[in-house]
């Protein structure tokens, strides 16, 4: 009954059509404009990071109906070089790529779960929570 | 042996011809020619048949194919009925050999396959070749236009030039927006410039980063960037992800942003009580008297 999509993030312009996968899927289960945004932005921190940094991933959407909650669930999954200090980059203004070092923390502020998994040497896996209100 | 076959093929090719339009005509329902009128259909099997026989008689007439992959572009038909046409061609041919030669071993068969092959192969590459590269012209136009339409930059007034950015800002386009800018702020000998962002459906911290990035460069050329149309969800987005746009002024919409930039350039909006409506009011005292 939960109908899973996913994107392949290869090009730059894969960001954008994630990011519009997302936002229909957050606009059908019922988000307002305001989360809405704030969705598209993490997909789009989270698509960028792949893109930048791994190449070559993907971002699989799903929704999440249970009975108290209902939300969008997204997983971004890359096989990419992976993340040697974890906790520095979920500080605000570290980044390795001459960027503003938001991406990683402010999804985690935009969403309301989220969770890294990092294996040097073998890939990165992001999965963050967005509950509808 | 190859040439035998070319005889064979081109002498009957009125029965070919009939049997390639049957597994033609079956495979037009439920597929992707399904809303295509009959008569057009068929009219343009025909030629296609007729380009397959011509190349065929004359190897390397190009002219004809050109012709007619144009013509199934500009139709909008898709690939797959030009590499599907082809295929059945070759299946209908090579059976259609094979069943007018009266001895057949497997090296025949395969002699025969190998020669329709060699026929149909070039025919297929190059309508291929014709049909995307086609396509690869007009996705580069486009990009061309696109490209056009990115970051214009226009001077409303003495010393004021508003950008207005529209869609969705990569770094091909940031780069194009930060040149574009300071350009025009020296060529229009701007004061003030606005970034309009009404029309940016995502401010992500790459876009931010660009913006902040062009309006302190803006900065150093001795004008003053105003970041205008944030729309509430946005500014949300903003404070969320942590990012500081203090260093220079920001405003919800475009009217508000020219308010202020006329404010920084010494100016104001002044407004004239119309003549006609003094002169009305002149009549209509008249009148009370």
């Amino acid at each position: 009954m939960n109908p899973q999509s996913c994107v392949n993030i290869q090009k730059e312009w894969d960001i954008v059509g994630a990011r519009q996968l997302g936002r229909d899927i957050a606009k059908k289960i019922g988000f307002g404009t305001v989360d809405q945004a704030r969705i598209a932005t993490a997909i789009s921190e989270l698509a960028r990071n792949i893109y930048l940094y791994a190449e070559n991933g993907q971002i699989c959407f799903e929704v999440i109906d249970n009975i108290n909650h209902k939300g969008i669930s997204m997983v971004a999954i890359d096989n990419g070089p992976g993340i040697t200090d974890v906790s520095k980059v979920m500080e605000d203004g570290y980044s390795t790529s001459g960027g503003l070092g938001a991406g990683l923390p402010g999804v985690k502020r935009l969403m309301d779960e989220f969770d890294l998994q990092s294996e040097v040497g073998k890939g990165t896996r992001i999965k963050a929570v967005k509950w509808v209100r | 042996m190859d040439q035998k076959f070319k005889q064979t093929a081109i002498e009957n090719s009125d029965s070919i011809v009939q049997m390639w339009m049957e597994e033609i005509n079956s495979i037009k329902d439920g597929n992707y020619t399904a809303s295509i009128s009959d008569e057009l259909f068929e009219s343009t099997n025909r030629e296609f048949v007729n380009v397959i026989f011509t190349s065929i008689k004359s190897q390397g007439s190009t002219k004809v194919v050109e012709d007619f992959s144009e013509k199934i572009i500009n139709l909008g038909w898709p690939l797959s009925y030009i590499t599907d046409g082809l295929q059945v061609f070759r299946r209908v041919t090579v059976d259609y050999i094979l069943g007018q030669s009266e001895k057949i071993d497997s090296s025949y068969i395969s002699e025969v396959i190998k020669s329709v092959d060699a026929w149909v192969e070039p025919l297929i590459r190059q309508l291929v070749n014709e049909y995307s590269g086609s396509w690869e012209h007009i996705v580069s136009l486009q990009r061309v236009a696109l490209q056009e339409l990115s970051a214009p930059l226009i001077p409303v007034m003495d010393r004021i030039t508003v950008m207005p950015l529209i869609g969705t800002i990569d770094t091909e386009r940031a780069k194009l927006i930060m040149e574009n800018l300071l350009e025009g702020v020296i060529k229009h000998n701007s004061e003030v410039v606005l970034i309009d962002i009404t029309g940016v459906p995502v401010v992500d911290t790459m876009v931010a980063h660009h913006i902040i990035q062009a309006a302190e460069a803006v900065r150093l050329i001795g004008s003053t960037c105003i970041l205008v149309g944030i729309r509430p969800e946005i500014a949300q987005t903003i404070v969320n992800l942590g990012i500081d746009l203090g260093k220079f002024p920001t405003k919800s919409s475009l009217k508000k942003g020219f308010t202020k930039a006329l404010e920084i350039t010494g100016r104001e909006v002044v407004e004239h009580e119309r003549t006609e409506e003094n002169i009305e009011k002149l009549i209509n005292s008249l009148k009370g008297e």
